[in-house]
């Protein structure tokens, strides 16, 4: 074990802030699945591949001579559009199935998505530059890249609007009221169609400021997706569902714990053990469910 | 009734008996040689494989237009049958299976990438197809005795090497400290070995020694090391998405560190997606085309660069020029061989020694090239524009070496 992140001051710190930065951005992208598995009870395995595709887009415009940032703006417009469309391709008739069948279904768009991107963009690993400059701290000796918190930014502030839209708005009181219960806001009149619709297009919308997000801070490839689905599912297993404000900590916490990992077991060791975690989590609460009394309902 | 079913069945077995030795004759149909090749056109790799495919293909066309194989006083002319792979693995050693069984293909161009090589390989041992492979850098491909399989191109562990003797040279052949990212695949790792070996031969010492998971696209925290222990040299190796991702990293963490090699420039368009934030990269390469190796099919590597540019439209990756590589050594073992019996083409194939555009080529007893040193290019910019040139080794270098790198702060 490598304890070099302890003996300098600066590398902890470092470590923090990127794990910090890296969590909130996941969150964003955990955010979407949330909702949508509250709501919609559907396992998204496409989320990540939702991602990559909006990162398309801002780096489309990259590429056409506008900042990749503007995609922010840009990416969750087309993407809400792409999300209503698989809506009603696809999701609309698993919706109230199994679970399990609703996993198989958004696996199979995931591959289909990503043989689509690899069709159209080509396999090639590409970047969008924001030439955003770095800031410095302590002396020089903590940097953070200001895309990395310009993504952190754009992301808090996403969350927090999308809270206010989902308390203050008609269509937000209708999907809170579906993710409750579905039938009884059938009966009252709200047209639950068009909730798991929208709620589809706002995951995928997300997904989209979040593309544009990972263009312009990491890299982008058709087939890069997974890594995203997989910690979004983690990060809402870890938060529990319908826990917002669970999700943004549970966000960073994930990122500062896999900073640290890798500082102190070694990089090769940084996914292994988040995994490891989720599996204690899991069996956790496996642990504490088994001791709550059982009884019919 | 019975008599009717027996003799339709025995009449399907006689037709596909009949078929089956029409297939097994393939290898050579009339003047034409056919050579089968699973490439990825599909899925993760695509990219590579349409640069493997379209630099077998410019071979091919020049071959065939510039008189063919000779082979018993005849000229033959060469044919390719291609599968897609989908960048797996399986597929690949199925496509193989396809390919020298129900095709009857006898001779076998590689796929492109070591893991896929790696599936195939088996195959075409078995059943002893000489196979030539162009893309398949790994160095445990060459150390499991295989008897018919050779590579044009060095094996993977020699990528690197290069870079570190160059660092300890301006050291003033002193040992440097080493900080090295690698990510955990076949290729990386065989790089990683090679790196290890040279501080080993050079009394290096590596500081840093990070194996990157596939799956991970951030290096902050290994970069965040790196500026802590400050070491003489950085190495990473990652593919193209390590490459992209190092210097998107270390330009945002301003991380300084006086010599910087890598993999994958190429490949990634390096200088063209990152622009002056890759210069003073050091990338290893195969090839490059201001290298002054020769033949007669293609002259030199600046034609070989126009004439590829000509027919598809971008300049070719050292992975287009190998494969092409590849098809001038079957041509000159045929030859040689005088023969289409594949072990005697296999001997022709272990005994070759020969110059091509691309370099030269000799195999050893693992089928690995040894004759062809890596070469190294730097990115260097000049107003804005930025350009690999061959620094290293100096009987090629276009260029001096600029070392150290100049600090974030002065750049």
């Amino acid at each position: 074990m490598d304890f070099l992140v302890f003996q300098v001051p600066a590398l902890t710190a470092q470590a923090i802030l990127d794990g910090i930065l890296l969590g909130i951005l996941f969150a964003l992208i955990a955010y979407g699945m949330a909702l949508q598995w509250g709501v919609m009870n559907i396992i998204n395995i496409a989320q990540g591949e939702l991602v990559i595709m909006g990162g398309y887009i801002a780096y489309f415009m990259y590429m056409s001579g506008i900042h990749p940032a503007w995609g922010i703006f840009v990416s969750p417009i087309i993407m809400f559009f792409v999300g209503v469309f698989i809506y009603k391709l696809v999701i609309n008739k698993v919706v109230d199935r199994d679970m399990f069948i609703s996993i198989l279904a958004t696996f199979g768009i995931s591959i289909l998505m990503m043989q689509l991107m690899n069709f159209g963009f080509g396999s090639d690993v590409v970047v969008a530059q924001s030439d955003f400059g770095t800031t410095m701290l302590f002396n020089n000796s903590v940097t953070l890249p200001n895309s990395k918190i310009f993504s952190a930014v754009v992301s808090i502030v996403c969350a927090v609007l999308l809270t206010i839209y989902m308390k203050k708005s008609k269509l937000g009181r209708a999907i809170r009221a579906t993710a409750q219960n579905a039938r009884a806001a059938k009966i009252l009149g709200v047209d639950t169609e068009k909730v798991y619709a929208s709620t589809f297009g706002i995951n995928a919308a997300l997904c989209g400021v979040a593309g544009a997000l990972v263009a312009i801070t990491f890299t982008l490839h058709p087939y890069v997706g997974l890594p995203y689905t997989v910690r979004s599912f983690m990060i809402v297993i870890v938060a529990g569902l319908g826990n917002l404000p669970g999700v943004a900590m549970s966000g960073m916490g994930l990122g500062v714990f896999e900073e640290f990992a890798d500082y102190l077991l070694g990089t090769e060791f940084r996914i292994a053990t988040v995994f490891f975690l989720l599996v204690l989590i899991l069996v956790y609460r496996r642990f504490k469910l088994a001791k709550t009394r059982e009884y019919l309902k | 009734m019975k008599n009717l079913y027996r003799s339709i069945l025995t009449f399907i077995s006689v037709l596909a008996l009949v078929f089956s030795f029409g297939t097994a004759n393939a290898k050579v149909e009339g003047d034409t040689i056919v050579l089968g090749a699973a490439v990825s056109l599909t899925g993760k790799y695509s990219t590579n494989g349409e640069h493997t495919k379209n630099g077998y293909n410019l071979a091919v066309d020049r071959i065939n237009s510039m008189g063919g194989v000779k082979v018993g006083g005849k000229s033959y002319k060469f044919k390719i049958i291609y599968y897609d792979d989908e960048s797996n693995s399986k597929r690949a050693a199925q496509l193989a299976e396809r390919l020298i069984k129900q095709d009857g293909v006898k001779y076998m161009l590689g796929p492109y990438s070591s893991g896929l090589t790696k599936a195939i390989a088996p195959v075409t041992e078995e059943n002893k197809i000489p196979m030539v492979e162009a893309n398949g850098a790994s160095r445990s491909l060459f150390t499991k005795g295989y008897k018919y399989l050779f590579a044009v191109l060095s094996p993977a562990n020699q990528y690197l090497e290069v870079a570190i003797d160059l660092a300890v040279e301006k050291n003033g052949g002193k040992p440097v400290r080493i900080a090295q990212a690698f990510e955990q695949d076949a290729f990386s790792q065989d790089v990683r070995l090679g790196v290890l070996d040279a501080a080993k031969r050079t009394g290096s010492k590596i500081i840093i020694d990070d194996k990157l998971p596939k799956e991970l696209n951030d290096m902050a925290a290994t970069l965040a090391k790196v500026k802590a222990v400050k070491p003489d040299v950085l190495v990473v190796s990652g593919h193209s998405k390590g490459a992209l991702t190092a210097i998107r990293q270390i330009s945002e963490m301003k991380v300084d560190v006086p010599m910087l090699a890598m993999t994958h420039c190429d490949a990634s368009k390096l200088a063209k997606q990152h622009g002056a934030k890759s210069e003073f990269a050091l990338c290893a390469s195969q090839w490059h085309k201001t290298l002054t190796y020769k033949d007669k099919f293609f002259g030199d590597g600046i034609k070989y660069d126009k004439d590829f540019t000509k027919a598809y439209g971008y300049a070719p990756p050292y992975q287009a020029a190998e494969s092409s590589a590849a098809l001038l050594v079957f041509k000159d073992a045929f030859e040689r061989a005088n023969s289409f019996d594949t072990k005697k083409v296999r001997d022709a194939l272990a005994k070759t020694k020969m110059q091509t555009f691309y370099g030269n080529i000799k195999f050893g007893s693992g089928g690995q090239n040894t004759a062809k040193p890596m070469v190294l290019f730097q990115v260097m910019c000049k107003s804005g524009k930025c350009e690999n040139v061959v620094v290293a080794p100096t009987k090629w270098a276009a260029a001096e070496l600029i070392h150290p790198i100049p600090p974030w702060s002065k750049r």
